[in-house]
C-alpha cells in the first residue's frame, strides 16, 4: 500500500495544500549507530506551487522525496497528499540517473504511467503523442535510449512523468548529471510545461541558482538530521527568462540569502565530522 | 591519421609565426585497406590448405593419418550430391533444436523464478552449484540406462547441457538488472505481472542470449558424444563410423559438415537475437 494513503479524515482535503508532513522521522541503522535522516519534518507544499528543496549532501532530501514516492517507508510521523480524482496516480517521480528503460522506444518510456494505470491504448497515444511534441521529442518517437544524448533521455524522463498526470510530480535533482548548456535548456522546458499544468512540483537540488529560477518556494534544509531551516517565498516574477534573471537584484539578493544559510549548515556539519 | 608539421616563417627570434599544416596522409585508402584485409582474412585459410595439400604430395605429412584437401573434395563433393550428407545434417540438427528447446524453455523459467523469488533460489541453488559442474559427459551412460537407445537419450543430453547455461545466465540477467528500474516500476505504479512483463523479463534477455549462445556451442559438442552410442545417422555418427572403417576423407567431409552447421546455427541465433532485442547496442 502506498504510504501517502492513510485513513480519513485527510487533513489536506480542505484548502489548499496537497501535500503534508507531519512529525515525519526517518531513521537507518548503520554500523556506526542509528542514524536519523528525517527529523520531525512538518512541511506543508500547497497545490499547484513548484517548491524547490536545497540542503547539504545527506541532509535527507532524496529520502523525503522516496517517502512522498511510496519508495521507502517513513519511521514515524505521517504524510499526507490530496487527491482529486480517483484515476490519476498519487506522484510521479522523476529520477537522477538514467532510469528511462533501456528495452522501450522513446513513445512507450513516455506511455509507461499510462500503461500501469490501464489507460486504453488509444487514450495513452494521444497523451503521449502531446508530450513528445512538448518535448520536441516526437522525431525521436521510435528511437531507443542508447541512440539518445544525456538530456534527450532527461527529456524522456521528465515527459514519462507529466504523461502520467500524477497529483504531485517529484524531481529529484534530475539535471543534476547534464553539462551546463543542456541543463539551461531543460530547465527552460520544464519551466514551460509546468506552466502550462500548473502541477504540484516538489523538486530536489543542488544549485541554489537552479531552485531560485525554477520555483515558488524554497525550503532549506538543515544538515543531518534534517529538519526545515527556512523557507523563502521567491518573489520573482513569471514567466522567467531564466538568463536575464540571473542578473535581476532581487535574484541576487535572494541568492546570497540562501548561500548564507546553506554555508551556515555545511560549516556545522564538518564542524560535527571533525 | 592526420599529422601536423611545423613550419616558421624565418622573421627572426622577435615575432615568429608558427604554422601548423595539416598534412595529408599519403600510401592506401581506407577502403584499399579494409579490401586488403578481406583478401587476407580469404586467403590464409587457402594457403594453408595448399600448404596441406603439397606437404601431403611431398610425404611431409602422412596421407593415412591426415589425408589432403584434394582427396577429401573428391569424397565431400559426392556425399554431397547424393545428398546423404544433407540427410546426416539434417538429423543431426532437428537433435540439437529439440534439445536445445528443451533444455532452454525450463532454463529460462527456472532461471527467471529463481532470479526473481530468493526463497526459489535459495532452495534449488545448492541443487544447481552442487549438479552443475559434473560433466554431462560424465553421466551420458546413466542417460542411455534410464532413456534407452532411441531419440530421447540424444536430445535429453544436448538438453541438459543447454539446462544449465541458461539457468545460469537467465538468473544473473535478472539479478544484475538495476535497481532503479524497480524503483521506477514501483512508483508508477506496476503490477506484479506488470512487472515481470516490462522490467525482470526484458531486463534479462540480453543475459538470457548469451546463455542461448553458450549453449549452442556445447549442444554442438554433446551431438557428437550422444551419437556415439547407438545412432543409425546423424553427423556425430557419421565421425565415428568414419572412424570404425577408416575412412579419413568421410571423417573430414562429417567435421566440415559440422563446422558449417555450428556457423548457421550461430548466425540463426544472432538474426534471433536482433530480432527480440532491437535494443542493444551494436
Amino acid at each position: 500500500m502506498h504510504p501517502c494513503q492513510v485513513d480519513v479524515p485527510n487533513p489536506v482535503d480542505a484548502g489548499d495544500i496537497a501535500v503534508l508532513t507531519s512529525h515525519l522521522t526517518k531513521t537507518f541503522e548503520s554500523p556506526s549507530g542509528t542514524v536519523t535522516a528525517l527529523d520531525d519534518l512538518n512541511i506543508q507544499v500547497r497545490r499547484g506551487e513548484f517548491i524547490c528543496i536545497v540542503g547539504p549532501s545527506g541532509c535527507g532530501k532524496t529520502t523525503l522525496l522516496r517517502i512522498m514516492a511510496g519508495l521507502e517507508k517513513q519511521t514515524s510521523g505521517r504524510i499526507y497528499v490530496h487527491r482529486s480524482s480517483n484515476n490519476r496516480p498519487l506522484t510521479a517521480m522523476v529520477f537522477q540517473s538514467d532510469s528511462i528503460f533501456p528495452w522501450m522506444t522513446v513513445e512507450r518510456n513516455v506511455g509507461y504511467g499510462l500503461q500501469m494505470q490501464g489507460v486504453p491504448k488509444k487514450q495513452r497515444e494521444e497523451t503521449v503523442k502531446k508530450l513528445l511534441a512538448m518535448t520536441g521529442l516526437t522525431a525521436f518517437a521510435q528511437s531507443y535510449p542508447h541512440q539518445l544524448s544525456g538530456g534527450m533521455k532527461q527529456r524522456v524522463n521528465v515527459a514519462r512523468a507529466f504523461a502520467a498526470d500524477p497529483e504531485i510530480l517529484l524531481m529529484d535533482e534530475p539535471f543534476g548529471l547534464l553539462d551546463e548548456q543542456n541543463r539551461l535548456i531543460l530547465q527552460k522546458e520544464l519551466m514551460d510545461i509546468w506552466q502550462e499544468s500548473q502541477k504540484t512540483t516538489v523538486f530536489i537540488t543542488h544549485s541554489v541558482d537552479e531552485a531560485l529560477v525554477l520555483g515558488d518556494r524554497l525550503l532549506v534544509m538543515t544538515a543531518q538530521p534534517g529538519k526545515v531551516k527556512r523557507i523563502i517565498d521567491i518573489d520573482l516574477e513569471r514567466p522567467r527568462d531564466i538568463v536575464s534573471l540571473r542578473g535581476d537584484r532581487r535574484f541576487i539578493e535572494l541568492y546570497s540569502e540562501v548561500w548564507h544559510l546553506l554555508s551556515e549548515e555545511v560549516r556545522r556539519s564538518r564542524a560535527r565530522q571533525e | 591519421m592526420s599529422d601536423y608539421v611545423r613550419k616558421t616563417s624565418g622573421r627572426g627570434f622577435q615575432d615568429e609565426v608558427v604554422v601548423l599544416e595539416d598534412v595529408q596522409e599519403t600510401g592506401p585508402s581506407l577502403v584499399a585497406k579494409r579490401t586488403l584485409f578481406r583478401l587476407i582474412t580469404f586467403l590464409s585459410p587457402s594457403l594453408l590448405l595448399v600448404l596441406w595439400e603439397v606437404l601431403a604430395r611431398l610425404n611431409v605429412i602422412d596421407v593415412r593419418l591426415f589425408s589432403r584437401p584434394s582427396l577429401i573434395f573428391q569424397t565431400l563433393f559426392p556425399l554431397m550430391s547424393s545428398g546423404e550428407l544433407f540427410r546426416h545434417a539434417w538429423i543431426s540438427v532437428q537433435r540439437i533444436i529439440l534439445g536445445f528447446l528443451c533444455g532452454a524453455v525450463p532454463g529460462v523459467v527456472l532461471g527467471l523464478s529463481m532470479g526473481l523469488f530468493p526463497p526459489v533460489r535459495a532452495s534449488l541453488m545448492p541443487l544447481v552449484a552442487s549438479t552443475f559442474p559434473i560433466p554431462k559427459l560424465a553421466i551420458m551412460p546413466l542417460i542411455l540406462i534410464v532413456f534407452g537407445l532411441g531419440e530421447a537419450s540424444k536430445v535429453f543430453t544436448i538438453a541438459i547441457g543447454v539446462f544449465y547455461l541458461v539457468l545460469i545466465n537467465s538468473m544473473t540477467g535478472v539479478l544484475s538488472i538495476d535497481p532503479i528500474f524497480l524503483d521506477v516500476a514501483k512508483n508508477f505504479g506496476a503490477s506484479r505481472r506488470q512487472f515481470y512483463l516490462t522490467v525482470a523479463l526484458p531486463g534479462s534477455l540480453p543475459m538470457i542470449f548469451a546463455g542461448l549462445k553458450l549453449g549452442m556451442g556445447t549442444a554442438l559438442l554433446l551431438i557428437v558424444a550422444a551419437e556415439l552410442s547407438a545412432a543409425q545417422a546423424g553427423v556425430g555418427w557419421m565421425v565415428w563410423r568414419a572412424y570404425d572403417m577408416f575412412d579419413i576423407e568421410r571423417m573430414f567431409s562429417a567435421l566440415i559438415t559440422l563446422a558449417v552447421m555450428g556457423y548457421l546455427l550461430s548466425i540463426a541465433l544472432d538474426a534471433l537475437e536482433k530480432k527480440i532485442i532491437p535494443w542493444k547496442e551494436r
